[in-house]
C-alpha cells in the first residue's frame, strides 16, 4: 500500500495565533489545510474546529472559516469590486456591513485605485491581497491560507505578512502554510510534516534551540567560496552549509571542530532554517558527479554572455531599457527583481527566444540574431517548471534532448548513460515524467539541459515552491558546474539563491537599479537603522527608493 | 442539518455566471456562431438530392430518332449531359470520375425502333457512389420511357405502358431533402451546443482553482447548480431562435406546427443536454477531456442514432434500443414533425416525456455527484 498522505497527526492549534505550516515538498501540507478547510474528509480520524466537525457541520463551518487555495480562487473575467462583491453576498453581509467592509478591505489591501480592474490583470501581489480580502469578508474566526506567497516577490510578500500579523492581533486564528522558512521564523507556532508525520508542534524558537551553538560564520575570500563550500559539505561533521556572499554559513553536527584552514570563523544564533534542515536529517553532501563528467571550459572568448543595449518594447509599453552588461566564464550571474519588473524579458532575449527591439545579445560571441543557431548550440536552457514532456518517460525525455541538441551515435548514448548514473535516474527510467517526485524531475531537467555540455545555462526561476533539501541538493550541481568554466544566467527572486550568485543585477520597471556582488548591494543600503541588513532588505530598500523618487517626481 | 435555499447566494453566484459569459467570448462563438456555421452547412452543403449529375451520353446512331432521345436527356433538369460518338473518350471520363454514367444508344436503335423491336441501353454507373449510381439509372429510365410515350402519343410507337403510376408525396410535396434535414439539424446542433456550453463552465471552475474557494463558502450545490442552468438555458434558447429563423426565413422551410409546442419542447430538451453537459463537467473537472466527452456522449450519438439522416426502423434491434437513451432522438421527431405536418400529440407527448425522464435523470445525478468536497 502507499503511504498515506498524513499519518496519525494528532495536534491542536492556539486560537489568535499565526502557526506556520512548513516541511518539504509532498509533506502533506496541502492535505492538511483541505481537511481543515473541510473540502477533504480524513480516512481515519477528526478535526473540530471551534467545536465544529469537519464533516458533520461542514455548512456552519464554511460559515466561520476563511480559506485561500494556493491559485488565489479569483474570478479573473470579475473587476476587483465585483469578486467582493461575490464574496459578501456568499457571505450574506448586509448592504451596510458591505459598504464599511469593503472600505476597508480596499484600505487595507491599498487596492482602492484598482476596484475597477479585472483580476486578471492584477500583478501577482495584488491578486494575492484580494484573495485574501475575499476569504475575509465572512468575518471568519479561523483563516486557512494554502501557500500564499509562493511566487510573490519580497515586497509583497513583507506586505501580506504585516496584514496577516494585523489580523492575528484581531483575535483571527491562522493557519499559514509556506514554503519559506523565513516567514515560519515569525509564526507564534509551526506544525513541521514530513513525509505525512508531524515531526514537530512547537514555536519556532524552540526547534531552532536544537541547533544552538552548532551555527556558524566562515569569512572566505569571494574567488573560493564555492571550492570551499564543497570542502566543508563533504566533512563528516558537517550537517548544513550555504554561500551567503562572501561567507559561509553553517551547521556542524556537534560543538565545533572541523578544521577551519585559517579562516576566521564567528559563533552566530541559530535560524529557523538550519533547525529545519537539520531535523529533516541535514543537506546532501556536496560531491557532484555531474561536474565530474564535463570537460573543463577552455577560454573561448572571456565573456560567454554579453548583454548591450538591450531593449524591448511591447507596442507602448517597454518591457527592458538600455540593459548592458557581461557575465565573465564560470561566473553565476542573477537577474533579481519583483514580478513583472522585466526579468523574464531580458532572460528570453539573451537565450534566443525573444528579438530584442533595440541592441544585441551575444553568447560565445555570437550574435542571437545574426548566428542563432551557432548560438544556440551551446545554450543549455532549463524553464520555470521543468520544461519536461510529462508524458514521456525518462528514458525519453532523454533520447529527445539528446536527438534536438544534436548529439548522435555512441557519444550520444555514452551521455546519456552518464545522466542516468549522475542523477540516479535508473530506477525511474521506465517511468513518466509527470509522475516522479519533484526532486528527480529537478535532476531530470537539468541533465536534459546539461547533456550537450553548454557554454552557458540559463536556469528561470529554478528552484521556486522548491524546498531547502532540494534546493540544496540543486546547488551543489551548479556550483560545480560553475568551477568547470560553465557560465551561469539565473532569473529568480528567491533571496536565497541570489547569495549563491557572484553578481547580481537588480531588475525594476524593465530598468537595470542597481547590480554589483551581493555584498556590494547589502553594503550600499547599510544605515544607522539597518546595522547588518540582509540581502532581502537591500532589494526592498532599492526598490522603495525608486518608489520614493517617482512619487517625488509625481509631486513636482 | 440541511439548511434552506438563499436566494441571496443564488443571485450572487448567477450575476457572477452572467458577467462572465458577457465577457467571455466563447460563450457567444459557442451559441451563436456554432449554429450559424452548422445551419449553413446543413442548409447549402448537405443535400440528399440529385441535380446537374454529370452524364454522358454515347451516341453509336446518329439517326433523327436517337437524336431525339438525346434532346430528351438534355431537357431534364437532374442531368448535365455530354455527348459524345467514341466510346474510349467518353468511357475515360468514367473512370476519371468526371462523369457518372454512360448511356449508350446503340448502332442498331432506330432501326429497331421503327421495326417495333425492343432495343436494350446499356446504362455504365459508377458504383463507387452507390446512391448517385442509384438515381442516374432511376433518372435514365424515367427519361427514356417519358420519351417513349411521348413518341407514342405522337404514333411513333407501339408500345404502351398499361399502368401509369402516379406518384402522391405527402408531407414534403416537393420531395425536397433540405426540408427534411434542416428540422433534424437543428435537433444536432441543439445537442452539441447545450451540451458544449455547460461542459465547460465547471471544469473551468475546477481548472482555475476558483471551485476550491467555491467549496469552501456556504454556498449550496443547488444554489450553484441552478445558477449555472439559467443563463445557459436561456442562451440556448436565444441559439434555437438563431436556427428556426434562419430555417424559416433563408432556407424558406415550411412551419406547421405551434410555436409554444416548440418552445416547450426545446426547453425541456435543453434542460436535458445542460444537465448531461453539467454532469460531464462536473465529473471530469477538465476543459478538454469535457469538451472531448460532450462531442461523443452528445453530438455524435445525435447524428447517428436521431434518426435524423439513419433512419431508425432500419437499424439492428439492439441499435434501436439504445436510441431511446437518446434526446435528440426525441427531439428530431418533434422538429420534423413540426415543421413538415404540425403538432401531431400522439407522437409531441411521449416524445416529451422520455425527455423529461433524462433531463430529471442528469440533473439530479449531477447534483448528488457534486459533494462539497474535493475528493
Amino acid at each position: 500500500m502507499e503511504r498515506p498522505a498524513l499519518d496519525r497527526i494528532s495536534v491542536s492549534i492556539r486560537s489568535g495565533m499565526i502557526t506556520g505550516l512548513v516541511g518539504p515538498d509532498g509533506a502533506g501540507k496541502t492535505t492538511l489545510i483541505r481537511l481543515m478547510a473541510g473540502l477533504l474528509l480524513p480516512t481515519k480520524g477528526q478535526i473540530s474546529i471551534l467545536g465544529l466537525n469537519t464533516e458533520k457541520d461542514a455548512e456552519r463551518l464554511h460559515e466561520i472559516t476563511g480559506y485561500m487555495p494556493q491559485k488565489f480562487g479569483l474570478y479573473e473575467d470579475l473587476t476587483v469590486l465585483e469578486n467582493l462583491d461575490l464574496y459578501a453576498d456568499l457571505h450574506d453581509l448586509s448592504e451596510e456591513e458591505k459598504t464599511v467592509e469593503f472600505e476597508r478591505m480596499l484600505k487595507f489591501t491599498t487596492l482602492k485605485p484598482f476596484i475597477h480592474r479585472l483580476a486578471g490583470n492584477l500583478s501577482g501581489g495584488m491578486k494575492q491581497k484580494l484573495g485574501l480580502a475575499c476569504s475575509l469578508l465572512g468575518h471568519p474566526k479561523v483563516l486557512l491560507l494554502d501557500e500564499p506567497s509562493v511566487g510573490v516577490d519580497p515586497l509583497s510578500r513583507r506586505e501580506l505578512w504585516k496584514m496577516v500579523q494585523e489580523l492575528a492581533d484581531q483575535g483571527i486564528t491562522i493557519v499559514w502554510s509556506t514554503s519559506y522558512l523565513d516567514e515560519a521564523d515569525k509564526c507564534h507556532d509551526v506544525l513541521l510534516l514530513n513525509e505525512g508525520a508531524l515531526l514537530f508542534h512547537g514555536s519556532p524558537k524552540e526547534l531552532s534551540k536544537r541547533v544552538e551553538g552548532r551555527v556558524f560564520q566562515l569569512e572566505v575570500p569571494l574567488e573560493k567560496r564555492r571550492m570551499l563550500l564543497k570542502d566543508v559539505l563533504n566533512h563528516p561533521e558537517t550537517t548544513d552549509a550555504i554561500i551567503q556572499g562572501n561567507r559561509i554559513h553553517l551547521v556542524s553536527t556537534s560543538s565545533f571542530s572541523v578544521d577551519l584552514k585559517g579562516f576566521q570563523w564567528t559563533s552566530i544564533p541559530p535560524r529557523f532554517e538550519d533547525a529545519f534542515v537539520d531535523i529533516l536529517g541535514g543537506s546532501p553532501k556536496g560531491e557532484s558527479v555531474l561536474a565530474k563528467h564535463i570537460s573543463q571550459k577552455t577560454s573561448e572568448g572571456q565573456h560567454p554572455i554579453q548583454a548591450e543595449h538591450l531593449t524591448k518594447r511591447f507596442g507602448n509599453f517597454i518591457a527592458a531599457r538600455n540593459i548592458s552588461f557581461s557575465i565573465g566564464r564560470g561566473e553565476v550571474f542573477g537577474l533579481l527583481g519583483p514580478n513583472g519588473a522585466g526579468k523574464s524579458t531580458i532572460f528570453k532575449m539573451l537565450c534566443g527566444l525573444l528579438q530584442p527591439t533595440e541592441g544585441k545579445a551575444l553568447v560565445s560571441g555570437f550574435d542571437l540574431k545574426t548566428a542563432s543557431s551557432e548560438a544556440r548550440s551551446r545554450i543549455g536552457y532549463m524553464a520555470q517548471k521543468f520544461s519536461l514532456y510529462g508524458a514521456l518517460s525518462v528514458q525519453e525525455n532523454l533520447n529527445f534532448f539528446s536527438g534536438i541538441y544534436g548529439l548522435q551515435g555512441t557519444f550520444r548514448q555514452r551521455k546519456m548513460d552518464h545522466m542516468i548514473t549522475i542523477f540516479d535516474l535508473s530506477p525511474y527510467l521506465e517511468s513518466n515524467a509527470d509522475l516522479l517526485p519533484l526532486g528527480y524531475k529537478q535532476r531530470l531537467a537539468l541533465a536534459c539541459a546539461v547533456m550537450h555540455e553548454p557554454d552557458v545555462l540559463f536556469l528561470d526561476e529554478p528552484t521556486s515552491g522548491v524546498d531547502p533539501i532540494t534546493r540544496r541538493e540543486f546547488w551543489n550541481h551548479i556550483n560545480e558546474m560553475a568551477e568547470k568554466g560553465v557560465t551561469i544566467m539565473v532569473t529568480t527572486h528567491f533571496m536565497e539563491e541570489a547569495e549563491y550568485c557572484d553578481r547580481i543585477a537588480l531588475i525594476y520597471q524593465g530598468i537595470n537599479i542597481a547590480a554589483g556582488t551581493p555584498d556590494h548591494l547589502i553594503e550600499s543600503v547599510k544605515t544607522k537603522d539597518l546595522p547588518y541588513p540582509t540581502l532581502e532588505d537591500a532589494f526592498i530598500t532599492l526598490i522603495e527608493e525608486i518608489n520614493g523618487q517617482e512619487k517625488e517626481k509625481g509631486r513636482a | 442539518m440541511k439548511s434552506s435555499f438563499s436566494f441571496r447566494r443564488f443571485w450572487a453566484y448567477f450575476k457572477k455566471e452572467e458577467k462572465q459569459i458577457l465577457r467571455d467570448p466563447s460563450t457567444f462563438l459557442i451559441a451563436f456562431i456554432l449554429p450559424l456555421l452548422m445551419i449553413f452547412i446543413y442548409g447549402y452543403g448537405v443535400s440528399l438530392d440529385a441535380d446537374k449529375i454529370p452524364l454522358g451520353l454515347l451516341l453509336e446512331d446518329t439517326s433523327p430518332t436517337a437524336r431525339s432521345l438525346e434532346n430528351a436527356f438534355l431537357g431534364t433538369p437532374y442531368f448535365n449531359v455530354t455527348t459524345s460518338t467514341h466510346r474510349s473518350s467518353i468511357e475515360d471520363e468514367l473512370t476519371a470520375g468526371r462523369l457518372r454514367g454512360i448511356v449508350t444508344i446503340p448502332l442498331n436503335f432506330s432501326q429497331n425502333f421503327l421495326r417495333n423491336v425492343k432495343t436494350p441501353l446499356q446504362v455504365l454507373l459508377d458504383g463507387s457512389e452507390p446512391n448517385t449510381a442509384r438515381f442516374v439509372l432511376n433518372y435514365a429510365q424515367g427519361v427514356v420511357s417519358n420519351w417513349n410515350a411521348q413518341q407514342k402519343i405522337e404514333g411513333k410507337s407501339f408500345f404502351t405502358s398499361p399502368i401509369r403510376a402516379e406518384p402522391r408525396t405527402w408531407f414534403n410535396e416537393e420531395l425536397k431533402s433540405r426540408d427534411v434535414l434542416l428540422p433534424g439539424s437543428i435537433a444536432i446542433i441543439m445537442t452539441l451546443i447545450g451540451t458544449l456550453l455547460t461542459a465547460l463552465v465547471v471544469a473551468r471552475e475546477w481548472e482555475r482553482g476558483t471551485m476550491e474557494v467555491m467549496m469552501s463558502t456556504p454556498i449550496q450545490i443547488r444554489e450553484m447548480l441552478f445558477a449555472k442552468l439559467i443563463p445557459y438555458f436561456f442562451l440556448g434558447l436565444g441559439s434555437m431562435t438563431l436556427c428556426v429563423s434562419l430555417s424559416i426565413l433563408l432556407f424558406n422551410v415550411p412551419f406547421r406546427g405551434s410555436y409554444l409546442v416548440l418552445l416547450l419542447a426545446t426547453s425541456i430538451f435543453l434542460l436535458a443536454s445542460l444537465g448531461l453537459g453539467l454532469f460531464i463537467s462536473s465529473t471530469t473537472r477538465n476543459q478538454f477531456v469535457a469538451s472531448q466527452i460532450s462531442i461523443m456522449t452528445g453530438f455524435l450519438p445525435a447524428f447517428m442514432l436521431s434518426g435524423f439522416i439513419f433512419e431508425i426502423p432500419s437499424m439492428p434491434q439492439s441499435i434501436q434500443a439504445l436510441t431511446y437513451l437518446f434526446p435528440a432522438r426525441y427531439f428530431v421527431t418533434i422538429l420534423q414533425t413540426s415543421f413538415l405536418s404540425g403538432t401531431i400529440w400522439e407522437l409531441v407527448l411521449p416524445s416529451m416525456a422520455f425527455m423529461l425522464i433524462i433531463a430529471f435523470f442528469f440533473l439530479s445525478l449531477t447534483a448528488l455527484k457534486m459533494v462539497k468536497r474535493l475528493d
